[in-house]
């Protein structure tokens, strides 16, 4: 991409905020997001991502998204994962390893069930997307 | 088959051991009785935290927070909430400070954390500078670019009362100000990320996680000063920080945020990354700006400071990773809204790496003022394994302890000063009755000494005096005029060193004499050990009436010390016994004690 001018920036920002809201970029009807922080991929966070891609490819199941993101900051329960999938609650995942990556795709992704033993709390609210609903 | 509903009931082992357990399988069988099993989804969920208040049961998508549940409450809860929709107000959480009502859609009313410089970490993907831009990102420097001049910015700043996250919280905009007001043609930004404190980790995070937040802020702060060049020192062992850093650099230059005329107007800015090579000095201004220099990092004199006089003698603004992510925020949100955020002359919030023995470590961004009770108890989860809280240390080699007497201070710059400790970069590493609080304060000087750079006397001389007696009084060689002459060295290290290593440096030591001297002074008068971890002051013995020969301890001791046929008492050589403390771990009967 070239240098943007002011206006192209904040087309940019106003397209991108519409994809991210609809949760669901390039037609994705789920987000499997994970925690890629040194924390977490000291834990095995990278296993952990590879075990989803390679279940999500053997359960032929090409519209779930996978992302990486920095660290929430729950370093007692990396890898963490966070999970969205429509009409469910968005979920935290903690202490992920491949193993249980797999039961979250079956369960979560395929059977529309939360997972035993492994949601954590979200750590706090998100200020960015609070600031704009007081807008 | 989806559920429409999820009850989580906290199945971590504070909850578990007040029943969370037949909480879960009590609204399993209440939710069968009504028949709504198949529309709301029981799950056990991993700790909550808030283990104070346990346990806790969460109602999603509801976002309702129960607490104290007892088993015989699972009845009301689904009859009221999962049958009638009406949440049960008595279990409702309710904030004791503010007395905020619960709103159920609201779910900061029970968090503890404000997220202000961690907001886009775990949200974006931090090599993709899109998602960032659509997180309000490089809203910041459009604004300023197009609306403000320099002075709006620093008044903005001063408007939120935003201090440096470093450590010393000095007024940012102050900072900010010195520099603009030097006349030169070339001024510096740089963004100080030589995290070096034992056990913090938050710049890290920051930079991995949100690495453009920094580079947006800096921007910021050239157009502000003046400065058309910014570099961030960070430290080697960084590599993925580094890596994305690298990319998020390459990315905005290629957008137009950063480079020649950004966004096309006629200001200029570049970023470049220095690498240090691990030098905890290196963190400390002067000695960086003599580092990216390529100088060997030393510090020097100050005044005059960078802001008027630093990198390469030009005006150089230079602020913690930490300052750096709160910038841009600031200007979008305004500096009246984050000057509601904090206590009293410290205001928004301070990111802490919670470690130790604390059940939920990791990193925690709390409003200032948070009582450190919140953070132990409610956020961290308390101390794991029944044992009893012993004190915190927050601020690494430069702070102090806090102990249990004052764990409903407020934490912010103020307090933590008038308790002899520092906010530092933000390490918190919690303590419990098994650790040596003479131990601790040892630590942190065998980690200034070895890091000191060796310019000024009394922090290379002064750093290892204070050692060498510290390594006397836990071997037992401790003289009662010990402890007046660490309070005297300590003073002159703090009067008479250079920079702020060697004038902290005496901090732990003198803290813990000032909280747990009777601790300090049992191992000069008795040459004891209360927690017993100086291993030159303990003993291992094995008590003849209880032990029962089961020959486990003979075989974990790594130096074969241990001697007895089976099913006779058995015996430690003390000559040989290295003190490991494997045989007092081992012993299932309580035979083997320490002295």
């Amino acid at each position: 991409m070239a240098k943007m001018t002011l206006e192209e920036l904040r087309k940019l920002r106003e397209s991108k905020r519409q994809t991210m809201d609809m949760r669901s970029p390039d037609n994705k009807t789920a987000d499997i997001i994970v925690s890629m922080g040194t924390s977490g991929i000291a834990a095995g966070a990278k296993d952990t991502l590879k075990a989803f891609v390679e279940e999500l490819e053997a359960q032929g199941l090409t519209n779930v998204a996978v992302r990486q993101v920095g660290g929430m900051g729950l370093e007692h329960a990396e890898p963490t994962v966070e999970v969205r999938v429509p009409d469910m609650p968005r979920v935290i995942y903690g202490t992920v390893d491949p193993k249980v990556a797999r039961t979250i795709v079956h369960r979560h992704i395929m059977g529309k069930e939360l997972v035993n033993e492994h949601i954590f709390d979200r750590p706090a609210a998100d200020i960015v997307e609070d600031g704009k609903r007081g807008e | 088959m989806a559920y429409n509903q999820y009850i989580l009931v906290c199945g971590g082992t504070a909850c578990m051991s007040s029943k969370a357990d037949d909480i879960y399988s009590n609204i399993l069988d209440e939710l069968d009785r009504v028949g709504a099993k198949q529309d709301v989804q029981v799950v056990k969920t991993g700790c909550f935290g808030f283990c104070e208040k346990g346990p806790i049961v969460k109602v999603l998508p509801d976002e309702a927070f129960y607490v104290e549940v007892k088993p015989e409450d699972a009845k009301e809860l689904v009859a009221e909430h999962v049958v009638k929709g009406r949440p049960v107000q008595r279990l409702l959480y309710h904030d004791e400070d503010s007395k905020e009502n619960a709103k159920i859609d609201d779910i900061s009313f029970y968090q503890k954390q404000v997220r202000v410089v961690l907001r886009n970490c775990g949200f974006i993907d931090p090599e993709n500078i899109e998602e960032y831009i659509a997180r309000d990102g490089y809203a910041a420097l459009e604004k300023v670019l197009t609306e403000m001049s320099g002075d709006d910015v620093i008044a903005e700043l001063e408007k939120s009362g935003l201090r440096g996250r470093g450590g010393a919280g000095f007024p940012t905009h102050k900072k900010w100000l010195f520099t603009k007001q030097v006349e030169d043609e070339q001024k510096y930004v740089v963004c100080n990320a030589d995290e070096g404190d034992p056990g913090a980790y938050m710049d890290r995070s920051v930079l991995e996680g949100d690495p453009h937040n920094v580079l947006e802020a800096m921007a910021i702060a050239g157009y502000t000063v003046g400065a058309t060049q910014g570099y961030i020192y960070i430290r080697a062992e960084y590599p993925l920080a580094i890596r994305r850093l690298q990319k998020a650099i390459e990315d905005a230059t290629e957008l137009g945020l950063l480079g020649t005329n950004i966004l096309g107007t006629d200001f200029s800015f570049g970023i470049e990354i220095r690498l240090g090579a691990g030098a905890f000095v290196c963190g400390e201004e002067t000695a960086l700006l003599a580092s990216i220099e390529g100088e060997r990092g030393m510090p020097r004199p100050r005044p005059p400071f960078p802001a008027v006089k630093g990198l390469w003698d030009k005006p150089t603004v230079i602020n913690n990773v930490e300052t750096w992510a709160n910038i841009p925020v600031i200007i979008t949100r305004g500096g009246d809204w984050f000057s509601k955020i904090g206590n009293g002359p410290s205001k928004g919030t301070k990111v802490f790496a919670l470690t130790g023995k604390i059940r939920n470590s990791g990193l925690v961004e709390v409003p200032m003022g948070t009582p450190l009770r919140d953070i132990v108890y409610n956020i961290g989860g308390g101390i794991p394994d029944g044992k009893a809280f012993k004190a915190v240390q927050t601020g690494g080699p430069s702070g102090g302890v806090i102990t249990a007497d004052y764990i409903d201070v407020p934490i912010d710059f103020e307090h933590l000063q008038e308790l002899g400790s520092i906010m530092g970069s933000g390490g918190m590493i919690v303590m419990d009755e098994d650790d040596c609080m003479l131990d601790v304060a040892k630590f942190y000087l065998e980690f200034t000494v070895e890091e000191s750079c060796g310019k000024c006397a009394p922090c290379r001389v002064g750093g290892r005096k204070l050692h060498t007696i510290l390594d006397d009084i836990s071997k037992g060689k401790g003289k009662p005029e010990h402890l007046d002459q660490i309070a005297e060295i300590g003073l002159a290290m703090q009067r008479a060193s250079l920079c702020g290593l060697g004038q902290t440096a005496p901090n732990p030591v003198l803290s813990v004499i000032r909280y747990f001297r009777e601790e300090i002074e049992a191992h000069i008068t008795e040459q004891h050990c209360p927690a017993g971890v100086c291993k030159d002051l303990v003993q291992y013995f094995i008590l003849p009436d209880k032990c029962i020969g089961c020959t486990l301890c003979a075989r974990r001791c790594p130096v074969n010390v241990i001697s007895g046929e089976r099913k006779q008492v058995h015996e430690i050589d003390q000559s040989g016994c290295i003190k490991c403390g494997e045989c007092f771990e081992a012993c299932k009967f309580g035979a083997v004690v320490r002295r």
